[in-house]
């Protein structure tokens, strides 16, 4: 039963941690992107077209990350070019993806979709627990454990995550040094898009293989707040995300179990936990300042 | 072909009045063009969306309702995002305060008393001021992101408010349904008018506006709020304590969102139940960024915003555009709005591949 | 600048050019409005079929408008007005949390006629509506008593309201009048609509070892989940079969549609007064789906419950009833009023859960 349930935990937690990843990127190249539920969204109903009509799950996931990136560009645009306030952009960026997934999607409900079949790794697989566990997965969770391990790489290993964090840190400095900080943002910001296209995708291809209108269902402000719970490092988002997945089956599971306790309670729990967890990891002044990039959500012009 | 923007030494006062009209003129012609796709025809869709709400004078109180709780949590919230603090938890403290306002009526559903509303509303003030109190204990005391908190705190709230309505505050006689016993009448906000159903909520978020407005442009304080925006540095030269104004700023939000829940339950809708927001604390947040962080800009905003919400039944009804069509053009408008800012402040060059100056940016 | 003076100039004529559009007609409006998105998959999709059959059935007599995604509260109470202003004659207000503001509005527009689905307060112009979904969740319960192996089923629930509470206690009386031992466990998802929390919950009770899963929730979700799974499953409010073909036993399908006829002819015709109704399988508010994936005997068996339920031979609250705690509620032959039904907030024995209160 135990690895039952690490298998839904692990389902549960995989769209957030990859958004998260994706959002993670762009903070730290000082953009705050609170549209994160807006490009999800529109990643599924993407994903879960194109799937439809050419009955392959992985064009799907392509159509899915490419749907994210794409409607992440509006906001790039908006808030990059025309320097608009970032915070209210990414807010109404959510709006209009809800809207225009609905949309898009009203044909498709209550169509069955195709769902995306696991991929067994030969030998692995055959670990006991851990191989069902582990290496009997949708390419969806390869591919954000490849994430986690891509984007640490990236970002303190590479000359370019310098740069990214270089912008990040000081925009103007960043600047002065001769790197290109719009360039680099609209980037970042693609990225985040089309990860969070991505953990859409997982949601209409993986976790409930369907289309209904808003099936997001918030999971996208829960892939921000573990951004900033990880405090913008990419392992602790694994660790956040994947809390979070378990406190929330833990509770369907303790209710199952007849554990008399007001429901409400138990679905407030994972929400008190994270608070709970953030204060321990923010206590320490010092590495909460080192990693929070000081330009997040500032805007950037360059002086001619 | 490339978009360079250039500071304007001063913001242009033409383009501040300039600007929305051109992001009405864009969202028309967009919308326009949106809804003769649809096959819908076009001028009939925008009249029913800007115009058919503001023609009969019950609709004006309706739009006078729906706008007063945007106004009341965006010019709290303009003062957090002005001085640099981030709360987005506004939905949570307006739970808060119409759960703490409400407890009088609900707990003694016999006092009959012209004292209870007036205890009910700083009631409701101090609740939501308690609630944001915890991310600004937690900022000041742990550093801890106000964003996640506050945005945390708003889950559980709505959860305190679905246990509450469901379980120990459910009416007994209401067949089990979650809901409280109705207010008594001197528990419920009265009418402006008698033409209609607004109600004090209204006055009291002009009220708030123009009292937040005063105090930005005329007393130290605003000028704390402003500097410590800026530059926390800058503030601590000239005194202010930035720890300080984690608690202003977010207690006032807090007790101005905790104003607009207690109003929304007792004037609208007359008693608890385990919603009681359709999302009024976030939409908050573009209100106070369209109003431009003022005041009085906010509480233009506001009535856009509530606009489009009553449009979008309106066109829904007579002539049939869904509602998601009608998301969908709101976003455009606050698009339009927020990209059509950016002339106040800078001026657009467009830049053509030959005419490439000097390559930095 | 110029291109702005442009802009500036078309839409002053765009607004210029608006005209007051509102033709003459003659057609009577009857009028909805939707909680949910009318393409949920649930129960606001469930309304707007009936909404859809009814436009069908009265074609050109009637028009049929509709406001969907209506939150509850106070902009419930400004859309019922202002469909009360457009001119509807009859207006379908079609969840529960739309009862104040639907008794509110017709106060004020007296010469109007509203319905109110699910509610209980009822005016000289508002009738309400309601569907005996247990009788369907009685069904079913004998059905999982004879498929399932382990004598165990799982319940996905929504809100510990009395609609719910009492499906359950439907539920777990039929599937003991078969196997008097059979236990059922219920998960609260807190949620009406969110596929995946709801496939989460199919999965936590599939795990804890159910092999009949039902839901109150309004999402295919656990019925995907089921047909991964293997196990069996019943659909909820629609037709579920297309997400298990191999899965659902057999569907609780609201169709509103049959009401909607009836009580919009009433109308037309004049002899339209406030009721309080409460229909059942017999007046086809509900239907059950063809029972599917299950051996004759057991077929055989839900059809001939069907019968005597439409027939009025069985009610499925029927004594001896016990509560949960195994004190006496209801003696040998005794049926409970309607009321106390509609106010239920306590489980029969058997229920393996505790209410939540």
């Amino acid at each position: 039963m135990f690895e039952a349930i690490l298998l839904t935990v692990i389902t549960a937690s995989t769209p957030l941690v990859v958004a998260a990843l994706g959002e993670l990127v762009a903070e730290r190249s000082g953009v705050l992107n609170l549209g994160v539920e807006g490009m999800m969204i529109m990643g599924a109903v993407f994903a879960f077209a194109a799937t439809r009509y050419t009955g392959s799950p992985y064009i799907g996931i392509l159509a899915g990350i490419a749907g994210g990136a794409l409607f992440s560009l509006l906001f790039g645009f908006l808030t990059l070019t025309l320097v608009a306030n970032q915070v209210a952009t990414g807010l109404a960026l959510t709006i209009l993806g809800l809207g225009l997934s609905g949309q898009i999607g009203e044909s498709f409900v209550g169509q069955p979709g195709i769902k995306l079949q696991p991929i067994s790794i030969p030998l692995l697989s055959e670990i006991p627990f851990f191989g069902k566990v582990l290496f009997n997965q949708d390419l969806i969770f390869y591919l954000s454990v490849a994430l986690i391990v891509g984007i640490h790489w990236f970002l303190f290993r590479s000359r370019t995550g310098l740069k990214l964090r270089a912008i990040g840190d000081n925009h103007g400095s960043a600047h002065a040094l001769g790197i290109h900080v719009v360039r680099m943002r609209y980037l970042a910001v693609m990225f985040g898009g089309a990860c969070a296209g991505l953990a859409g995708a997982q949601l209409s291809l993986v976790y409930t293989p369907q289309w209904v209108e808003n099936m997001s269902a918030g999971r996208g402000w829960i892939a921000l707040a573990l951004v900033v719970f990880a405090s913008w490092r990419p392992r602790r988002v694994l660790a956040g995300g994947y809390l979070f997945g378990a406190v929330t089956i833990g509770q369907l599971h303790a209710q199952a179990f007849g554990i008399g306790v007001p429901t409400q309670l138990l679905s407030a729990l994972p929400y008190a936990a994270t608070i709970v967890v953030l204060i321990i990891i923010s206590h320490n002044r010092r590495t909460t300042l080192i990693n929070t990039p000081a330009s997040l959500g500032k805007p950037f012009v360059p002086d001619r | 072909m490339r978009i360079e923007l250039e500071k304007r030494p001063r913001v242009s006062g033409l383009f501040s009045v300039v600007s929305p009209l051109l992001a009405l003129a864009l969202t028309l012609a967009f919308g326009a063009l949106m809804f003769s796709l649809l096959g819908k025809d076009p001028m009939d869709a925008l009249y029913s969306f800007f115009v058919e709400p503001l023609l009969e004078v019950w609709s004006l109180h309706e739009l006078a309702i729906k706008a007063a709780p945007l106004i009341l949590i965006a010019v709290g919230l303009s003062v957090c995002f002005r001085s640099n603090n981030w709360n987005i938890g506004a939905e949570g403290q307006f739970t808060m305060g119409a759960i703490a306002g409400s407890i009088l009526p609900v707990m003694n559903p016999e006092w009959h008393s012209p004292m209870i509303l007036p205890l009910m509303l700083v009631m409701g003030m101090i609740g939501g001021a308690l609630y944001a109190g915890i991310p600004a204990l937690l900022k000041t005391r742990f550093n801890t992101n106000e964003i996640l908190t506050s945005l945390m705190l708003v889950y559980i709230a709505q959860l305190y408010l679905d246990w509450l309505t469901r379980g120990p505050w459910r009416d007994p006689q209401g067949y089990n349904f979650p809901q409280t016993k109705a207010f008594v009448t001197e528990a419920v906000l009265p009418e402006i008018l008698a033409s209609g159903r607004a109600h004090w909520a209204f006055i009291f978020a002009i009220l708030a506006a123009i009292a937040v407005w005063f105090m930005m442009r005329f007393m130290l304080k605003g000028f704390e709020v402003s500097v410590l925006g800026q530059s926390e540095r800058a503030g601590r030269f000239a005194g202010f304590s930035a720890r300080r104004m984690v608690w202003f700023s977010m207690l006032l939000s807090g007790a101005l969102a905790g104003l607009a829940g207690i109003s929304e339950v007792s004037g609208s809708i007359g008693h608890l139940q385990p919603i009681i927001s359709p999302g009024y604390g976030f939409t908050a947040i573009i209100v106070a960024f369209l109003g431009r962080l003022n005041p009085l800009g906010i509480i233009a905003a506001g009535l856009v915003l509530a606009l489009t919400y009553l449009g979008g039944e309106a066109a829904q009804l007579s002539i049939g555009i869904s509602d998601k069509v009608a998301r969908v053009f709101q976003g455009l408008l606050l698009f339009f709005v927020l990209s059509c800012d950016t002339l106040i402040h800078y001026r657009i060059r467009l830049i053509f591949a030959g005419a490439k100056p000097e390559a930095r940016g | 600048m110029k291109k702005l003076i442009i802009a500036l100039a078309a839409s002053a004529a765009l607004l210029g050019g608006l005209a007051t559009g509102a033709s003459a007609q003659d057609k009577t409006k009857v009028c909805f409005i939707y909680v949910g998105s009318k393409t949920d998959g649930g129960w606001t999709q469930a309304h707007d079929i009936g909404r859809q059959e009814l436009q069908k059935a009265l074609g050109e007599k009637i028009e049929t408008p509709f406001l969907e995604s209506v939150p509850e509260g106070p902009d419930a109470e400004r859309a019922i007005e202002r469909m009360a202003r457009s001119g509807c004659a009859l207006i379908f207000t079609t969840s529960f949390g739309f009862m104040d503001a639907t008794i509110k509005v017709a106060e004020k527009f007296p010469d109007i006629k509203f319905e109110h689905a699910t509610g209980f307060k009822a005016a000289p112009n508002v009738a309400t509506y309601n569907s005996r979904f247990y009788e369907g969740r009685y069904i079913q319960g004998q059905i999982a008593a004879k498929m399932s192996k382990k004598g165990l089923a799982g319940y996905i629930a929504s809100f510990p309201i009395p609609e719910v509470v009492m499906g359950i206690n439907a539920f777990e009386l039929g599937a003991k009048s078969i196997n008097p031992d059979f236990k059922l466990k219920v998960v609260w998802a807190n949620t009406w609509f969110d596929p995946g929390k709801e496939a989460d919950a199919a999965k936590a009770l599939i795990d804890q070892g159910v092999d009949i899963l039902t839901q109150h929730t309004d999402t295919t979700a656990p019925m995907q989940v089921a047909a991964e799974r293997g196990i069996l499953a019943f659909g909820q409010a629609s037709d579920m079969i297309a997400a298990g073909p191999k899965t659902q036993l057999t569907a609780i399908v609201d169709t509103w549609g049959a009401y909607y006829i009836k009580r919009t002819n009433a109308l037309l015709d004049g002899t339209w007064k406030s009721e309080q109704i409460w229909d059942g399988l017999k007046d086809g508010i509900l239907t059950m789906a063809p029972y599917t994936n299950m051996p004759d005997d057991v077929k055989a068996m839900a059809e001939e419950t069907e019968a005597k339920i439409k027939s009025g031979e069985l009610h499925p609250f029927t004594g001896p009833i016990n509560k949960q705690d195994g004190s006496a509620w209801l003696a040998a032959g005794e049926k409970p009023e309607d009321g106390v039904l509609l106010g239920m907030n306590f489980y029969v024995e058997g229920v393996d859960d505790k209410l939540p209160q």
